[in-house]
């Protein structure tokens, strides 16, 4: 097994470092229901880390608490060596953790620009008198800022609809747009939520070369759910495999594939 | 006893009793909101309107009397005939049935799936036309209701409680028939929404319009049903304080003071409307009688909204209400 | 043909983010603001100020305000007959306290303290959403007023329980009080709306107007890209709290004279500022100033054609009033939610390919 301080070169040169983000024994139950139940593994900077299993397994959830929004019951959730703080989900935000939803979360009432600039709050601070005068400080923020939240709409390749109210948009360049505002807050870690759902094959195809190019390019460490075998295969470094809320495998695309526990999850043999 | 306890027992059960007329304004609210999702402002104006029909019809009134002698020149008042009570009663419910309808089909059908607050405004925009429209209707000066309900005070409680405490109370006769009339109508009203296809059916639709008519429940049904009933209720409301304090233009601000009981009971609960008008009703009365008289008086025009307010930071799904799960 | 973006390329990112990118807007722009200060304090006179464009002023102010705390943060208010009248009331007290102060600054100061109740009023919003929000700041409407009203402080111990506007002068010029004139009064106004309309847009066009629509939108999501709810909705009550502040103090020093709690900022002024933004637009600071423009105009012109024109009785026409602005609510609810400001928009759509249908 690796140390969690060595860091790898993979096969198609990328570096991989060391444990960036632990969990540790986490249980997470709401009310009666044990959602989450002893859950340890942990994700290595720079990597893509799937997070797999069927349907209420508990993924989501999952993500949640790596986010800070659910806070587990028992536990701890490490982050660069040391726990991490109960906090509030806005705070969260600023530690340089950014996600996209399962179901859209776009602001509908505004257009494809200004939800993307909305990712670059935490990076902005001129104060409520300055905005209001305009000219000078806060101008100049704004400027400087778009030109950042250009670079990522030209990379996602949404020019085109930058002034387009989200509300109007299909669904597939909705969730470009999701994936565009979480990056553009330049986060270390990237959490996303089944980015390829209702997509069709070219859809897909095109998600997973923007989600390659992000980690490449960008450094992000990547965690995400995703439902699609082949996607999770050919994308990850790392796959987590849950179902009924505990985990039962973890390891490369390849250990995943001929562990017996997971082609029975999938396959829904009968559980204890 | 000393004096103020007694005092204070008098306020308390009279505080009572103004919560069962919150109660039941509060109860029309609920009905609406219930199955459409839609806070009804209209529902005071509904009062105020069914009060002022009721009378013109007992008085034999021409409706828009006025406007008809303007345009045409003429001076009618009335028809010459008077009409008595119950009957007057029944066709006040046959104008608001046609009233339910009419909203239905005008405006409500038009409105489906907006957001809450675009719904509010259409009731206070219907609120707005229900009062002029019984303006011109009826005219607006203040009339005095009498359908043959008991009022004054009460004789028997009033020396009972003379002869234990050294003082009567003072409950009104129409105060108690208040009660029981209210009563009897939220006990019919849970037992109809509860136990009856009609009500199951209510519920439904207040759920999930989508899923309701995908099981077959007809909307426009549903809401005209409860549209009407919610004008019987508000028909009740206006024969009750209409009586009380003659119809006027102030039976329709009844629509602000179930906003608090409302809030307090949770909008979508039938017994809550009645715990949060006896609340209410109580609270307010007994804070004006203690705290009042210190600071000047006329506390009642605001306590129920701050009491609703500081129950809300708490709870803001009410006493009764559903809670309200977000998810992410 | 007219109205075209043709050929106007931005370079800049500052051109890009102009309030009027299209050339026609910005040279109509320019023309409405020469008019409105070059050529209409000439032209004035008391009837049309009293009865449309003083009111239009203040009332304009007024819906920036709701519309920057319901329309762009979805923080829906009932209280903002309440507010106006702490704007009132604490500018009538600054220019009876501090009589040798301009009341150009006590305007502002009173726009200052307002924001700082609304504020405080608005700290339930953190635990309350939606609907209730709205009844809840029913509490802060009825309280108010009573408070006013109760509190003979406020109103200088006067026996009548009004407050009366004191003569106040700019540059020598009476604004308020019983000798001023026309131009007067609607250039102080005009200044204050032109101040708060540029102020307005500012903000809503930066990111803290994008942090207010992020909560109206989808709060959870807009605190899990790091949006401090607190923050960012107390920060909606506190400018819109400005703004109705002065607008308030304008509306009782400017156009009233005299104004009396209950009276004056009742509910029906709540409703009333709250039926401009909607059916001038939510989220649109043009729909504040149209749903303004519409709703003062429409008593006027009911009145022009009822009672001057066909020389109907006062009180039929007072009905008749309420059963169309009911109507027009209703109307334009079901027709365009989204106000004046967007038919405005669709309009300007079809203007943009004109010729061309489509």
């Amino acid at each position: 097994m690796l140390d969690s301080t060595d860091s790898y070169v993979t096969s198609d040169g990328r570096t991989i470092g060391g444990v960036v983000m632990e969990m540790k024994n986490i249980t997470l139950r709401f009310g009666g229901v044990v959602a989450i139940k002893d859950i340890s593994f942990d994700i290595r900077e720079g990597e893509i880390r799937a997070i797999i299993g069927p349907n209420g397994a508990g993924k989501s959830s999952m993500l949640n608490v790596i986010s800070g929004f659910y806070v587990p019951q028992e536990g701890q959730v490490m982050f660069h060596g040391k726990p991490r703080p109960q906090m509030k989900p806005y705070e969260v935000a600023q530690q340089g953790i950014a996600r996209t939803f399962q179901n859209i979360a776009l602001f509908e009432g505004m257009t494809v620009l200004d939800n993307v600039m909305t990712g670059r709050l935490n990076k902005m601070s001129s104060s409520l008198f300055a905005q209001a005068i305009w000219r000078g400080k806060a101008e100049q923020e704004e400027i400087e800022n778009r030109e950042k939240a250009e670079k990522i709409i030209d990379f996602l390749e949404i020019q085109h609809i930058r002034k387009t109210p989200v509300a109007r948009l299909p669904y597939g360049l909705k969730k470009r747009v999701e994936l565009a505002r979480a990056l553009v807050s330049e986060p270390s870690i990237l959490l996303l939520d089944e980015p390829m759902a209702g997509m069709n094959v070219e859809e897909k195809e095109d998600m997973s070369r923007f989600i390659l190019d992000v980690n490449d390019e960008f450094g992000a460490t990547i965690a995400l759910i995703e439902h699609d075998m082949g996607v999770v295969m050919d994308l990850s470094d790392r796959v987590v495999v849950m179902d009924y809320g505990k985990k039962i495998g973890d390891g490369t695309p390849n250990d995943i594939r001929n562990n017996q526990a997971v082609i029975d999850a999938y396959l829904g043999v009968a559980h204890d | 006893m000393p004096e103020q306890i007694v005092f204070a027992m008098e306020v308390f059960l009279n505080g009572l009793m103004a919560g069962v007329l919150y109660a039941l304004v509060a109860l029309g609210f609920v009905l609406i909101f219930k199955a459409s999702g839609i806070f009804n402002y209209a529902q005071g104006v509904m009062a105020l309107f069914s009060a002022m029909t009721l009378v013109g019809i007992m008085k034999g009134q021409v409706p828009f009397a006025h406007v008809i002698n303007v345009i045409f020149g003429t001076d009618v008042h009335y028809f010459g005939w008077t009409v008595p009570a119950l009957l007057a009663i029944i066709l006040t419910v046959v104008v608001m049935v046609l009233f339910a309808w009419a909203v239905q089909k005008y405006i409500f059908r038009h409105l489906v799936g907006q957001e809450p607050i675009i719904l509010f405004m259409a009731t206070i925009g219907l609120a707005y036309f229900l009062e002029g429209v019984g303006d011109l209707m009826w005219n607006s000066e203040i009339k005095k209701l009498d359908v043959g309900l008991p009022q004054g005070i009460n004789e028997a409680i009033d020396n009972y409680t003379f002869n234990i405490f050294d003082y009567g109370f003072f409950i009104d006769n129409l105060d108690i028939v208040a009660t029981l009339i209210a009563a009897l109508l939220v006990g019919g009203l849970v037992i109809f929404s509860q136990y009856s296809k009609e009500g199951r059916a209510m519920r439904a639709v207040a759920d999930d319009h989508q899923a309701a008519l995908s099981v077959g429940v007809s909307l426009n049904f549903i809401w005209i049903m409860v549209w009407s009933v919610a004008g019987f209720v508000a028909l009740v409301a206006g024969i009750m304080w209409g009586t009380k304090s003659g119809v006027q233009f102030s039976l329709s601000l009844i629509a602000l003071k179930a906003l608090p009981v409302l809030m307090l009971g949770g909008f979508t609960s039938i017994p809550g409307a009645i715990v949060g008008g006896l609340i209410i009703g109580v609270g307010e009365k007994l804070f004006e009688f203690a705290i009042g008289p210190m600071v000047g008086g006329a506390t009642e025009n605001w306590f129920a909204y701050v009491l609703a307010l500081i129950f809300l930071v708490f709870r803001p799904q009410g006493l009764f209400g559903e809670k309200i799960i977000e998810r992410v | 043909m007219f109205y075209r973006e043709a050929g106007d390329f931005k370079t800049s990112y500052t051109d890009d983010n102009q309030t009027f990118p299209i050339k026609f807007d910005r040279y109509r722009y320019y023309v409405v603001l020469a008019v409105a200060f070059g050529i209409i304090p000439f032209l004035i006179n008391d009837y049309w100020a009293n009865a449309f464009l003083l009111p239009f002023l203040i009332y304009s102010i007024a819906a920036i305000g709701l519309n920057i705390l319901t329309g762009y943060c979805g923080q829906v208010s009932l209280g903002t007959g309440g507010f106006m009248a702490v704007g009132a009331y604490a500018c009538y007290k600054l220019m009876t306290v501090f009589p040798d102060v301009n009341i150009f600054f006590h305007v502002i100061a009173a726009g200052g303290i307002t924001a700082i109740v609304c504020t405080a009023f608005g700290l339930p919003s953190l635990r309350i959403k939606g609907f209730y929000l709205a009844v809840a700041t029913l509490a802060a409407q009825f309280f108010l007023v009573w408070l006013f009203n109760k509190v003979s402080w406020f109103y200088n111990y006067s026996a009548s329980g009004q407050i009366n506007a004191p003569e106040r002068t700019v540059f020598g010029v009476p604004v308020t009080g019983a000798n001023t004139e026309a131009w007067a009064t609607y250039l102080f106004c005009l200044v204050f709306l032109a101040i708060s309309a540029i102020i307005a847009r500012n903000l809503t066009r930066g990111m803290q107007g994008r942090k207010w629509m992020a909560i109206r939108d989808m709060d959870i999501a807009a605190e899990i890209i790091g949006v401090n709810p607190m923050r960012a909705k107390l920060s909606a009550f506190a400018v819109s709290g400005f703004f109705i502040g002065i607008s308030g103090a304008l509306f009782f020093a400017v156009y009233l004279g005299a104004a009396e709690a209950g009276d004056s900022f009742g509910i029906q002024k709540s409703f009333l500022v709250l039926f401009m933004i909607i059916i001038g637009g939510l989220g649109s600071i043009f729909g504040s100033f149209a749903g303004a423009a519409f709703l003062v105009l429409l008593p006027v012109a009911l009145k022009l054609v009822g009672v001057d024109f066909l020389g109907w009785p006062t009180d039929i026409v007072a009905h008749i009033q309420l059963i169309i602005v009911g109507a027009l609510i209703i109307i334009f609810l079901i027709a365009e939610p989204h106000g004046i400001a967007q038919l405005w928009r669709v309009a300007k759509e079809k203007l943009r390919l004109w010729p061309f249908p489509h």
